[in-house]
């Protein structure tokens, strides 16, 4: 049987406790991965493989955190912000992410924000969609 | 000179386990210091012991072409002391491997005793997505570190 949204964010909520240390009432939908729960880039590599075996799936890191590999490109990076090309770029590859606020000004610091615990709810629920 | 925290392995299961020995001994010059009158090994040295199992392990499913760092202590739970004397048992396991990094889980044992649950995570430097270089020469998997594995029991794995 499928899963609900709320089974996938209980799922996830044990995920980010077991993988940040953080308190189980920490992880809203909303909290940031880096700004509110403290992760660092190994655990974003930590967390796909806890993701991975907690919901069966496979996950290609630059699939779910792409935001390294753009922010390297000076074809989409200018002044501290991303270019047209680039929020275009980070759009299409984060299909499970709203990014339209974010791209009103986008700021390079603000790019952390957009890796939030709804945003990881999202991505499995399309990866078991697919699946 | 490399601080070595395992005596030999015992088991090797290319890409999937492997069981390492450690034989501690009051020869060890820091155990005088901790304690004076109660020598226990160091619990940090246990870490360390169980990073180069499973660092290891972790070197060679890549034919130790890839340099793997320590990048994160999971959990490391102590359940009791370690005196000199004891036979340590480090038994550690491939959970996952990507082409960035690695996770394992692993125990230490003396006898029937638990002594510590540890699980690792390590990164391989090169494949990192900052694009940060490092020297080309692998100072990971020195000679000195890959000669542990002479002599251990290799079997190939199944897949």
């Amino acid at each position: 049987m499928a899963m609900t949204r709320e089974q996938v964010l209980e799922q996830v909520k044990t995920v980010m406790v077991d993988a940040l240390g953080v308190d189980d009432d920490e992880v809203t939908p909303e909290a940031t991965l880096m700004g509110d729960l403290g992760a660092e880039s190994i655990d974003f590599l930590d967390i796909v493989f806890r993701l991975e075996k907690a919901f069966g799936i496979k996950i290609a890191r630059e699939e779910l955190f792409p935001a390294e590999t753009l922010m390297n490109n000076p074809e989409f990076v200018s002044n501290g912000k991303l270019t047209a090309k680039g929020v275009a770029e980070l759009k299409a590859k984060m299909p499970h992410t709203d990014v339209s606020e974010f791209a009103k000004n986008p700021e390079l610091s603000k790019l952390p924000d957009l890796f939030t615990v709804g945003m990881i709810v999202n991505y499995v629920e399309s990866k078991l969609k697919a699946a | 000179m490399r601080w070595i925290w395992i005596d030999k392995f015992v088991e090797f299961n290319s890409g999937q386990n492997a069981v390492a020995i450690k034989n501690v001994t009051l020869a060890e010059e820091h155990l005088h210091d901790h304690f004076p009158g109660f020598p226990i090994m160091p619990e940090c040295l246990m870490i360390e012991a169980m990073a180069q199992t499973a660092g290891i392990l972790v070197g060679e499913a890549k034919k130790f072409q890839e340099k793997v760092i320590l990048a994160k202590i999971k959990k490391a739970v102590f359940h009791d002391y370690v005196r000199p004397g004891d036979t340590l048992r480090l038994s550690a396991k491939i959970e996952s491997i990507a082409p960035e990094a690695a996770s394992t889980t692993g125990t230490i044992t003396c006898g029937d005793k638990l002594i510590a649950d540890i699980d690792l995570m390590f990164s391989h430097i090169d494949q990192n997505l900052a694009g940060k270089e490092f020297p080309k020469e692998n100072f990971v998997f020195t000679d000195m570190f890959k000669s542990l594995l002479q002599g251990a029991v290799f079997q190939k794995a199944d897949k």
